[in-house]
């Protein structure tokens, strides 16, 4: 019942004119945002994030986590209209959603997409109303090995989770931590790995690092794939959105697989796109039309968006209970706590309650809200689209620089972001996962913090990690996760 | 990948994997200098400030020298194409101007950079017509130079060597 009475306050709080207004401003920015090539939610907040040093904290998070939904939204418009994901999460959506599309369904397609999305988000919010708070409670107790052994469950279970090279998957990674340790070392105020330069006196920024990786590094490959907008016109007809909507409850066991395994995917950071497609996935399979999937079968759209945006959303919870984002865009969120004046973590349900609860509830009105404004506004979405490649490029181009500058107000930033965009081309066609780097270089400081308050405990004995119940559980899960990609190579030869 | 398409070739993806491995060993050597000239031990109060990064270096180059161990051994991927000739053309035709245009904005100011740059950008690969480009730079630099210095009070950089627009006087 406490949670209750806190989500209602939290809706008095989202619920004033100002914060109505931010929320649609965001979501409409965050289609937007998803429809672009080269912007999407992570980057996409990451530029407009100095823009809300001014606000209050509440105001801003609220705008910036619609901004979030909205992309998600729009992902979905560009893999069923074009044929092309405008966000990882959506490849899964075309397979799909384009031959539904092709066939004239496009309104039928659009409208199942945004509303299954809908339903897996308010599914996740939900779990977080009533799961974050006793997440966080239990977290109260952690100390210093608890944390980084979360910290280290949560990189090993990228190792775990991903499809690639486990190796690869570690060396970004510790990319990511070699360049979080660059500047001014967090314990002794001594200096790190500047090597004598001024510039990286500041240290590397993760919003400069998601910048250049998500915005540039997206160009450079949709530029070398030579993109050709060839779409749909669509229109949603309120007829279309009725028929739609009285067909969706056949598909009520999908809906709820792919919410529970979005919601698993997303708060382990496993993320949205392996959720939308273990989903699709598992829907094929479990479906009695198996053999329709992937010429234009509505369940196959109706499981990766509903996976995708409880995975998306669900990322928000061990952000908000542990200080632990599980996603780059959650990452991005947190850093913008960092920069209000927040502490991330467990303590933050105790003393800030109306910044929690705020962003809970406006993560049922945002879902709600965007679900309108894009069932409403598609022709004007899809349009944009059409805005051919050599005018966005520039303009997002620039959009990139101002926002890498605006940081710290540095030139030298501006320069990085280039950097990283080369280097995001490189990791994409290489297979190196960015999500890990990018965690990594936010979370850094922060588990190495741990780690050195951990060694201090123990007077350097690794022995810390296994001395009571509770660390060594998480502990022993990590190393468990890490060495998976072994263990299924080694079922692999059995077999 | 047909052979066809081989001849077209920029450079394998077996010679871009070994690259970007020995890439990663020479970050994870430098950090390891660094943070051995730091202090990589225990000092009287406890881990020293390079103690951290020393293992994470000492990681980097574990898992770079298996990655590059494994692009050595991977014979088949020496005959697959990382980039081909077309699509580099067209990557660089992108990286290019961006990095001309971020030296623009550090010597003139972001706002004339812009304004060239998108315009530029739309008559060489878009090839429209002048007035047309013009108009689009010109309405995106205002829209910028409305929202920053006069909505926000941003300062976005105003040129290091010139600074063109001194005359409505941005300082």
């Amino acid at each position: 019942m406490e949670e209750i009475n806190a989500l209602f306050a939290g809706f008095a709080v989202a619920l004033s004119p100002y914060n109505v207004l931010l929320m649609l401003v965001g979501v409409i920015l965050g289609v937007i945002i998803g429809v672009l090539p080269g912007l999407g939610g992570a980057n996409g907040i990451a530029i407009l994030l100095p823009l809300t040093f001014t606000m209050s904290p509440t105001s801003a998070i609220i705008m910036l986590s619609c901004i979030y939904w909205g992309a998600l939204f729009g992902g979905a418009i560009t893999s069923i209209l074009f044929n092309i994901p405008g966000e990882p999460w959506s490849v899964a959506t075309t397979f799909d959603g384009y031959p539904m599309a092709q066939d004239g369904k496009a309104g039928e397609a659009l409208t199942a997409a945004f509303t299954s999305s809908c339903i897996g988000a308010v599914f996740a919010v939900v779990m977080i109303t009533f799961l974050a708070p006793l997440v966080a409670k239990f977290a109260l107790q952690f100390g210093p090995p608890e944390f980084f052994a979360v910290y280290l469950l949560t990189f090993c279970s990228f190792v775990g989770m991903n499809k690639g090279s486990p190796f690869k998957v570690i060396s970004a990674m510790m990319l990511g931590f070699a360049l979080a340790a660059v500047g001014m070392d967090t314990v002794t105020g001594q200096l790190r790995l500047t090597f004598g330069s001024t510039e990286l006196m500041r240290g590397f920024d993760f919003l400069i690092a998601v910048i250049g990786l998500f915005g540039i590094g997206e160009i450079l490959q949709s530029m070398e794939e030579g993109l050709k907008f060839s779409g749909k016109s669509a229109k949603i007809r309120a007829k279309v959105v009725f028929e739609t909507w009285a067909k969706l409850p056949r598909y009520w066991a999908t809906s709820l697989r792919s919410c529970l395994i979005g919601c698993w995917m997303g708060i382990t950071p496993g993320g949205a796109t392996p959720a939308s497609f273990m989903s699709y996935g598992v829907a094929k399979q479990m479906s009695k039309n198996k053999d329709k999937f992937g010429k234009g079968e509505m369940e196959g759209i109706v499981a990766p968006e509903t996976a995708a945006h409880a995975a998306g959303t669900a990322a928000l919870l061990p952000m908000l209970s542990l200080g632990i984002p599980g996603s780059p865009t959650a990452a991005v969120l947190l850093g913008g706590l960092l920069i209000w004046g927040l502490q991330p973590g467990p303590l933050l349900f105790v003393e800030k309650p109306d910044f929690v609860w705020g962003l809970i509830a406006s993560m049922y009105l945002g879902n709600i809200a965007g679900l309108f404004v894009v069932l409403t506004c598609v022709p004007i979405f899809a349009s944009i689209l059409r805005i051919p490649f050599s005018i966005i490029a520039p303009v997002i181009i620039v959009v990139c620089a101002v926002g890498a500058f605006t940081v710290h107000n540095a030139m030298f930033d501006v320069w990085l972001m280039l950097g990283f965009g080369v280097l995001g081309y490189l990791f994409k066609k290489l297979d190196y996962p960015m999500a890990p780097m990018v965690l990594a270089l936010v979370l850094g400081d922060r588990a190495e913090d741990s780690f050195r308050q951990a060694m201090l405990l123990s007077q350097g004995s690794l022995g810390i990690f296994f001395s009571n119940y509770l660390v060594g559980t998480i502990t022993a899960l990590a190393i468990i996760l890490l060495l998976w990609p072994l263990f299924s190579k080694l079922k692999a030869k059995k077999a | 990948m047909s052979e066809n398409s081989n001849q077209n070739s920029v450079v394998s993806m077996r010679t871009m994997e070994i690259i970007v491995a020995i890439l990663f060993l020479i970050v994870g050597l430098v950090v390891m200098t660094g943070s051995v000239k730091l202090g990589a031990k225990w000092g009287s109060d406890g881990p020293e400030s390079g103690y951290f990064p020393f293992y994470i270096s000492l990681i980097i180059l574990i898992s770079s020298s298996i990655t590059l161990f494994q692009a050595f051994k991977d014979k088949e991927q020496a005959d697959e194409s990382f980039v081909e000739k077309e699509p580099f053309s067209q990557v660089m035709s992108v990286l290019v101007p961006a990095a001309v245009y971020i030296l623009g904005v550090q010597l003139i100011g972001i706002y004339v950079a812009s304004t060239i740059y998108i315009a530029v950008f739309m008559v060489w690969l878009g090839k429209y017509a002048i007035w047309k480009a013009a108009a689009v730079g010109v309405g995106v630099s205002a829209a910028l130079f409305m929202m920053f210095e006069f909505w926000f009070q941003i300062p976005l950089p105003h040129g290091s060597l010139i600074n063109p627009l001194a005359f409505i006087g941005l300082q």
